[in-house]
């Protein structure tokens, strides 16, 4: 019962440690995505990005981790205003099949990049000391690096719910979310607060690729592997929607950690079974607000 | 792109669209070398004309277009390999009729949503699929590779030869029965509906069309066809690897219909062909620069040359009569 008890501990530590990197990642998705209804596949591009980010700067400049894991949102963050000014501008306003197509080629693109620069291997994360120890609590031992993801995560996750609720803002994107045409009327910025937006939802992304740089390997295809669950985090919690990929991401990470630990054998097959049923269920994600 | 095809041209074939058949019958006799990959492009296209139904003509993206392809795949593979099925014939009947089934039960729960959540549905469809075939190691032989498939003579005349001559001209041969089939259904009211349903949805309800019905027929009978075409590429390679299913040829032969010209039957004959034939020479070389350069090709498509090849033909043929 004992050793049961601590297998589903670990299951939800590891889960939810898993779930927060990957809301991280995926809520700037979420956003962007419910402001300018821009089907985004290449959004994993952002979170490789961070995560070479930070291991290049630790292993390469020998970077202290905190000022890395800045970096990795800071280069991101700007990328993506490069991105969208050069680029995404121009699919704005196109069908659907342009859209999936142009960040297709972005995907591929960012994995040749990447296989020129780093090669096909998968990069370690050169970890501090102080972040690699066990961390004991109530009798049991956490690995102190993803106790460090879930608290960082959580903090990250309360300042942006704080700023969308409280800040003015926030109020535009939530009211740009809701009503986009309406939000231009009364004389929003769309564009510029989309931008912002953007680089915001990015930066996040590079910073969630590097935080979680050592449970999502960093190699060139990440944006194609991990592009499933970025998506269904995103579909599965409702497009423009802060709590609900929260939800989903939780539901996730603990899933796939679940069947990892006890099912190996049938890998992500159930993910996406509940992942179908949820939609079934309700087709604009638990807490979506369209389609 | 969006020109309504079947409603304002002539639907009489053309001088031109025998063109890929003599080209296709030049290449038997010529390029004796290289009918391996001559029969791999044909499927291709078949697979391409699949998706051009489904996506350029009635307007439904899906990222998950190769759950058919694969499945037809694997259908044909395990049947041969498994059960000691060899009739090429018998085979395709049966992944058709597998893929029509599974094409038909998709398409009810994907065609009730849109946009993002019909994409994620389409997408996790697809790699359902394929972590079934991924971790049912026993019967799909997993990330190995199911071995051992055999296919009988076609008709019971026709060998498999190792030059692929055989699985070359039989490829053709179906490509040719569905290219003649699509295209009658193209030109007739129900592929005119088809178009009329992308254009616009709503309109179309409005005046009493039964929308959801004529997409999840185009729905099955596209499965149908890529299931048809996978099953080929299993008869030609005798062997099914884990890349015929799942998202990342799913993605690739949208990239494909897209470079040649979507929506427009020959489209689905252009890109593969460019593709596939790029890629024999250049994805060996510079594995790297490969991906740079069909990423690139296709943001220049995206942005500038919407039409794909097919479409910069147009353009310069408008030119060309424009200077006269």
């Amino acid at each position: 019962m004992d050793s049961f008890l601590s297998a589903i501990v670990s299951v939800l530590f590891y889960g939810v440690a898993y779930g927060m990197v990957l809301y991280v990642i995926s809520v700037g998705l979420s956003i962007t995505m419910g402001m300018m209804g821009i089907a985004n596949l290449a959004h994993g591009v952002f979170a490789m990005c961070g995560g070479y980010v930070l291991v290049t700067a630790l292993a390469k400049y020998q970077i202290p981790f905190p000022a890395a894991l800045a970096l990795s949102f800071i280069l991101v963050a700007l990328l993506s205003v490069v991105l969208d000014r050069l680029l995404y501008k121009h699919i704005y306003a196109a069908p659907e099949l342009e859209q999936v197509l142009f960040s297709i080629a972005l995907i591929f693109i960012a994995i040749a990049i990447a296989r020129i620069a780093y090669g096909t291997l998968q990069q370690p994360v050169m970890l501090p000391e102080y972040l690699k120890d066990q961390f004991t609590f109530l009798g049991r031992d956490f690995p102190t690096y993803r106790v460090f993801i879930i608290l960082f995560s959580s903090v990250l996750i309360a300042a942006l719910w704080f700023g969308i609720e409280n800040t003015k803002w926030g109020a535009m994107v939530r009211a740009t979310v809701d009503n986009h045409a309406m939000a231009q009327s009364i004389g929003i910025n769309t564009k510029l607060l989309f931008s912002v937006t953007f680089a915001l939802g990015g930066g996040l992304a590079g910073m969630g690729g590097a935080l979680g740089a050592e449970i999502i390997a960093i190699q060139p295809t990440y944006p194609f592997e991990q592009l499933v669950f970025f998506l269904i985090v995103v579909s599965v919690g409702g497009l423009g929607s802060l709590k609900g990929p929260f939800l989903a991401a939780l539901l996730i990470g603990v899933l796939d950690t679940a069947c990892k630990y006890w099912i190996p054998e049938v890998g992500a097959f159930f993910i996406y079974v509940v992942t179908i049923g949820i939609l079934l269920w309700r087709p604009m994600g638990l807490m979506g607000k369209r389609a | 792109m969006n020109k309504l095809i079947g409603f304002q041209s002539n639907s009489r074939l053309r001088m031109a669209e025998f063109l890929p058949w003599i080209l296709a019958l030049l290449v038997f006799f010529v390029l004796p070398d290289y009918l391996s990959l001559g029969a791999q492009i044909l499927t291709y296209i078949l697979f391409a004309l699949s998706l051009d139904l489904i996506t350029g003509y009635a307007g439904v993206v899906t990222l998950g277009h190769a759950a058919f392809f694969g499945v037809g795949a694997y259908t044909c593979g395990i049947l041969s390999a498994k059960l000691g099925i060899t009739d090429p014939v018998v085979l395709l009947l049966c992944s058709a009729v597998v893929c029509a089934l599974l094409g038909f039960g998709t398409g009810l729960i994907v065609l009730r949503t849109q946009k993002l959540t019909q994409l994620m549905l389409t997408l996790a469809i697809a790699a359902l699929c394929y972590e079934i075939a991924n971790k049912a190691t026993p019967i799909t032989g997993g990330a190995d590779g199911l071995t051992g498939v055999v296919i009988g003579p076609v008709l019971g005349l026709f060998k498999f030869d190792f030059l692929n001559k055989t699985a070359y001209l039989w490829c053709l041969a179906i490509l040719f029965v569905f290219w003649y089939v699509i295209r009658r259904l193209i030109y007739s009211p129900f592929g005119i509906t088809l178009t009329g349903i992308k254009e616009n949805k709503q309109r179309m309800q409005a005046i009493g069309v039964p929308v959801n019905g004529y997409l999840l027929k185009a729905y099955t009978f596209a499965a149908v066809v890529a299931g048809v075409a996978g099953a080929l590429i299993t008869q030609t390679n005798q062997f099914v690897g884990l890349n015929v299913i799942g998202f990342e040829p799913s993605g690739e032969i949208l990239v494909m219909l897209i470079l040649g010209g979507v929506g427009r039957i020959y489209g689905a004959f252009v890109g593969p062909l460019v593709y596939l034939v790029a890629q024999d020479y250049l994805a060996k070389q510079f594995p790297e620069y490969w991906n740079l350069g069909i990423g690139m090709m296709l943001l220049i498509v995206v942005l500038f040359a919407k039409g794909g090849v097919l479409g910069i033909v147009d353009k310069l043929k408008l030119y060309w009569r424009g200077k006269e």
